[in-house]
């Protein structure tokens, strides 16, 4: 318990460094540009102070409760006796079926658990009124992650280069957005940068070290690098396909009763 | 009951959801594919405590806090009508956030690292350090100008896709010179900016411009400031490993 507590406090004192310059920031064109104190300024400090705290408490659990389990086990599924490949020989890519499903699982679940992304999804939701349910959107981009991780995975196993992935899906978002909605691109675009963050970061940088240095030939430190890229990336292709998707159901469902009428 | 402790438990309802499908794969992985025995079950159940009750925190504080504040600069800054003090928060507001950043600087250890055994710079902790504040400084100051980028769009409102489609042609063609141990940490660091504070703010900002400027759609205009923040490193990061 005492050790709890004494990581909580050294959580608490780096989430607030992380505070400081933004409070600074604030401060400053608050006083000299503004020059006018905010309404509520002592409901935005109270929320400040519950920011703070929910933050440190958030990172602490993860630390105390997940990310050794899921770092111990992006371990254990890359080893490979677990594999069941002789230690020193590559193996063929279908050995690592339990990886890519690992870095699905995990790249979705961890997502849905993403507080920027809840953040965003939220204000998504009110600007559109109520047409854009935030849980849907979270869940589109949870797909996303899903689909990304596991590529980005399988890339590490296959040794294939980085860019050519990238460029794939950065052909898929370009043709999407000339058949998407516009008033969905740029809340896609923004999904790419907000979902890799405090909860998937940690979990699957573990997983693409893991991978890296588990595998002959590969370097940790070269191709453990790209699986924050494929889960930047594919959340923004999911989201565009979320839209089309719901626009087309929109259309079948529109159609019948323009015939009844007729 | 009051009202408020109501509302506060149908936030720690929804953590409860947030929360279970990681704890589900977890549980499944270690039970169902590894075999493994859950190792001191007790710290698990006080973490997980700690995480639902701290997400359940965070966002009642971002409706109190981090939503109004960026929604009441944007109005103050609009009523004011200074573009350059506007621009100059933006990018103050970028720089400022990402020079903190830790896991940037975890980055840049080990961008640095990766320097030093490919020759590209001398292989000693001096070169390796002063590398890595190079690259520290270079990713702020790219965040700093997504964000002055990202608002002017706002206040003239141009369609991102253009601005966005240009940045991955840019990203492609420059992927082309860069030196290949820098590619892979460039397009990592685009995700790696982005932190749980400085997305609300950011996104609040935006929005409130969206919705105090004359002319300007909310969804159309106010959303993307992230997605410039998440592009402009990877350009930035592969110019400075060409330079350095």
């Amino acid at each position: 318990m005492t050790d709890l507590l004494a990581h909580l406090m050294e959580v608490t004192a780096t989430t607030l460094l992380d505070v400081l310059p933004i409070a600074i920031i604030l401060f400053v064109f608050q006083a000299f540009v503004i020059r006018r104190k905010p309404a509520n300024l002592k409901k935005i400090l109270i929320g400040f102070l519950y920011v703070l705290v929910g933050l440190s408490l958030f990172l602490v659990g993860l630390e105390e409760a997940l990310f050794p389990l899921g770092k111990a086990m992006a371990k254990m599924l890359t080893n490979p006796d677990f594999l069941g490949i002789a230690t020193g020989e590559p193996g063929h890519w279908d050995d690592y079926i339990w990886v890519y499903v690992f870095a699905a699982a995990m790249g979705f679940a961890t997502t849905i658990a993403e507080p920027s992304l809840i953040a965003v999804s939220l204000k998504a939701q009110e600007v559109s009124g109520g047409t854009l349910r935030a849980f849907e959107l979270r869940i589109a981009v949870a797909f996303g992650v899903a689909i990304g991780v596991s590529l980005g995975a399988y890339r590490i196993v296959s040794g294939t280069p980085l860019p050519y992935y990238i460029m794939a899906g950065y052909s898929l978002v370009i043709i999407q957005t000339f058949m998407a909605s516009k008033s969905i691109i740029p809340l896609a675009y923004d999904s790419g940068g907000v979902t890799t963050s405090t909860v998937t970061v940690p979990v699957v940088a573990a997983l693409g070290l893991g991978l890296a240095s588990a595998i002959p030939d590969r370097s940790p430190l070269l191709d453990g690098f790209g699986l924050i890229a494929f889960a930047s990336v594919f959340p923004i292709v999911s989201v565009l396909g979320y839209d089309m998707l719901i626009r087309w159901i929109r259309g079948r469902r529109k159609q019948p009763q323009k015939e009844r009428r007729a | 009951m009051n009202k408020a402790l109501l509302g506060f438990l149908k936030l720690v309802g929804g953590a409860v959801r947030d929360l279970s499908p990681i704890v589900l794969v977890v549980a499944f992985f270690q039970i169902a594919v590894l075999h493994q025995p859950f190792p001191n079950l007790d710290s698990i159940i006080v973490g997980l405590v700690c995480v639902i009750l701290g997400l359940a925190f965070f966002i009642q504080g971002l409706e109190m806090g981090l939503f109004p504040i960026g929604e009441a600069l944007a109005t103050a800054m609009t009523r004011k009508g200074s573009l350059i003090g506007l621009l100059a928060f933006a990018f103050m507001l970028g720089f400022g956030t990402t020079i903190a950043e830790p896991a940037l600087t975890a980055v840049a250890a080990e961008a640095a690292e990766i320097a030093g055994q490919a020759g590209a710079i001398d292989d000693t902790s001096a070169a390796k350090g002063d590398y890595a504040i190079g690259l520290r400084v270079t990713v702020a100051v790219s965040v700093g100008a997504a964000l002055v980028l990202g608002v002017f769009r706002i206040l003239v409102g141009w369609p991102i896709q253009y601005f966005i489609i240009g940045g991955y042609i840019l990203v492609v063609i420059i992927t082309i010179f860069a030196p290949p141990e820098i590619i892979g940490i460039a397009y990592d660091t685009g995700g790696v900016t982005t932190s749980t504070i400085t997305v609300p703010l950011v996104t609040a900002l935006g929005v409130g411009l969206a919705s105090t400027i004359k002319g300007r759609n909310p969804m159309l205009d106010g959303f993307g400031l992230i997605a410039f923040a998440s592009l402009t490193p990877m350009i930035f990061v592969m110019i400075f490993g060409m330079v350095a």
